[in-house]
C-alpha cells in the first residue's frame, strides 16, 4: 500500500517531498492508533491543513467501512449455514496462530531483558487471569516510566541499560 | 489494538462471544484496509446487532430498525477508533513538536515495549478457549494442529495471512 501512496503523493502530485514523506511515516508509526489512518491525517494536513486532514482521513476509512458493512449485513443471513460454520471452525485456530507470530517477532524486537521479560509475563497474566483493564496497565507503566526516568536515571549515575 | 478491543467487547461488556470476535478478526484480516478499521466496523455492527436481537425477536422493533441501528453502531465504533488519533495528530501537526526526541517520551516507549508484548500474549491466551478450539477432544486436537500448522507456515515459510486463512477455512470445510 505504501509504494502506491508514495507514487501518488510524492511523484505524481508532488504534494510532499520524499524526506517529508518519510518523516510523516515515522510519526504516524509511533503514534497510537491505526497507522494508515494516522498517515492519512498527517499527509492531509500538509496538503490543506485541517480540511485536508479530514478529507484524507475520510478517504482512508470510508472504503473499508463500506466493504465491511456490506459483508457484515449479508453475513448475518448465512451464519447458520452448515458450510459457513465449518469454514469458520477451521479459521478460528488460524486467527490465534496469526496472533502468535507477531507476538514472537515483537518479543524478539523488544530485546527483552530479565526485568522486562518478567514485566511482559506479568502483564499477560494480569490481563488474562485477573481481567485487569489493559488501559490501566498502560497508564501505570507510562507514568512509572517517566518517574523511573527522572528519578532513578540521573546524570552521572552508572549507565543502566533501561535508562 | 486487538487485545484492547477484545477486552472491552468480549470480557468487559460481553457484547459478543469469543468465537464471534475471532470470526470478525478473521474477516478483518482478509478484507482490504487497516485491520483496526475493519474490526471496529464489524465489531460495532455485531455488538449492536446482538444487543438488539431480543428486542427484534419480541417484535419491539422492526427488522429494518434492527439493521439501521446496527449500521449506526458500526459507525459509532469506527468514529470512536479514529477520533483520538485524529485529535492527537492534529495537535502534533500544528505544533510541529519534535516530540520523538523528548527524553520522557523515549522513556515511556521503552517502558511500554514489554507491556505491548504482554498485551499480545494476553490476547492470544484469551482467545485459546473452547469456543475457538472446540469442545470435543477430536475438535480440539484438529484445532491445535491447525493452529500449529498455520503458525509454522507463517513464521518459518512466511506464507501470507490471507492464504492461510482461506486454507484453514477449506480445511475446516473438509474435516468437520
Amino acid at each position: 500500500m505504501l509504494p502506491l501512496i508514495e507514487r501518488d503523493v510524492v511523484d505524481k502530485h508532488k504534494w510532499i517531498d520524499k524526506k517529508g514523506f518519510l518523516d510523516l511515516m515515522t510519526v504516524a508509526q509511533s503514534m497510537p492508533g491505526i497507522f494508515a489512518f494516522n498517515f492519512a491525517i498527517l499527509i492531509g494536513h500538509k496538503i490543506d491543513k485541517t480540511r485536508g486532514s479530514i478529507l484524507c482521513g475520510l478517504g482512508a476509512v470510508i472504503p473499508s467501512f463500506l466493504i465491511i458493512l456490506a459483508i457484515a449485513i449479508s453475513f448475518s443471513d448465512y451464519k447458520d449455514n452448515e458450510y459457513v460454520t465449518k469454514i469458520f471452525k477451521g479459521m478460528r485456530p488460524a486467527v490465534v496462530a496469526l496472533l502468535l507470530v507477531p507476538l514472537i517477532t515483537t518479543a524478539k524486537a523488544s530485546h527483552l531483558t530479565i526485568k522486562t521479560g518478567i514485566l511482559a509475563i506479568a502483564v499477560a497474566l494480569l490481563i488474562t487471569f485477573v481481567h485487569i483493564n489493559p488501559v490501566y496497565i498502560i497508564l501505570a507503566v507510562a507514568i512509572s516510566s517517566i518517574i523511573y526516568g527522572n528519578i532513578v536515571c540521573k546524570k552521572g549515575t552508572k549507565n543502566d541499560e533501561s535508562c | 489494538m486487538i487485545p484492547l478491543i477484545q477486552h472491552e467487547i468480549v470480557e468487559k461488556n460481553q457484547w459478543m462471544t469469543n468465537n464471534e470476535f475471532t470470526d470478525i478478526i478473521a474477516i478483518s484480516q482478509m478484507t482490504p484496509g487497516p485491520i483496526g478499521i475493519n474490526s471496529a466496523t464489524y465489531a460495532g455492527y455485531q455488538a449492536t446487532y446482538n444487543e438488539l436481537a431480543t428486542a427484534t425477536a419480541s417484535g419491539e422493533i422492526s427488522n429494518l430498525t434492527h439493521y439501521l441501528l446496527s449500521v449506526f453502531g458500526s459507525f459509532i465504533a469506527t468514529f470512536s477508533v479514529c477520533l483520538p488519533s485524529f485529535i492527537l495528530l492534529l495537535i502534533i501537526a500544528k505544533m510541529l513538536v519534535k516530540y520523538i526526541a523528548n527524553k520522557n517520551v523515549k522513556q515511556v516507549f521503552a517502558g511500554l515495549r514489554p507491556v505491548i508484548v504482554g498485551l499480545i500474549a494476553a490476547s492470544a491466551l484469551l482467545l485459546m478457549d473452547s469456543s475457538n478450539f472446540g469442545f470435543a477432544t477430536s475438535e480440539r486436537i484438529i484445532s491445535v494442529l491447525i493452529c500449529a500448522g498455520v503458525f509454522l507456515a507463517s513464521w518459518k515459510y512466511k506464507i501470507g495471512p490471507i492464504t492461510l486463512l482461506i486454507a484453514s477455512g477449506l480445511l475446516g470445510l473438509l474435516i468437520y
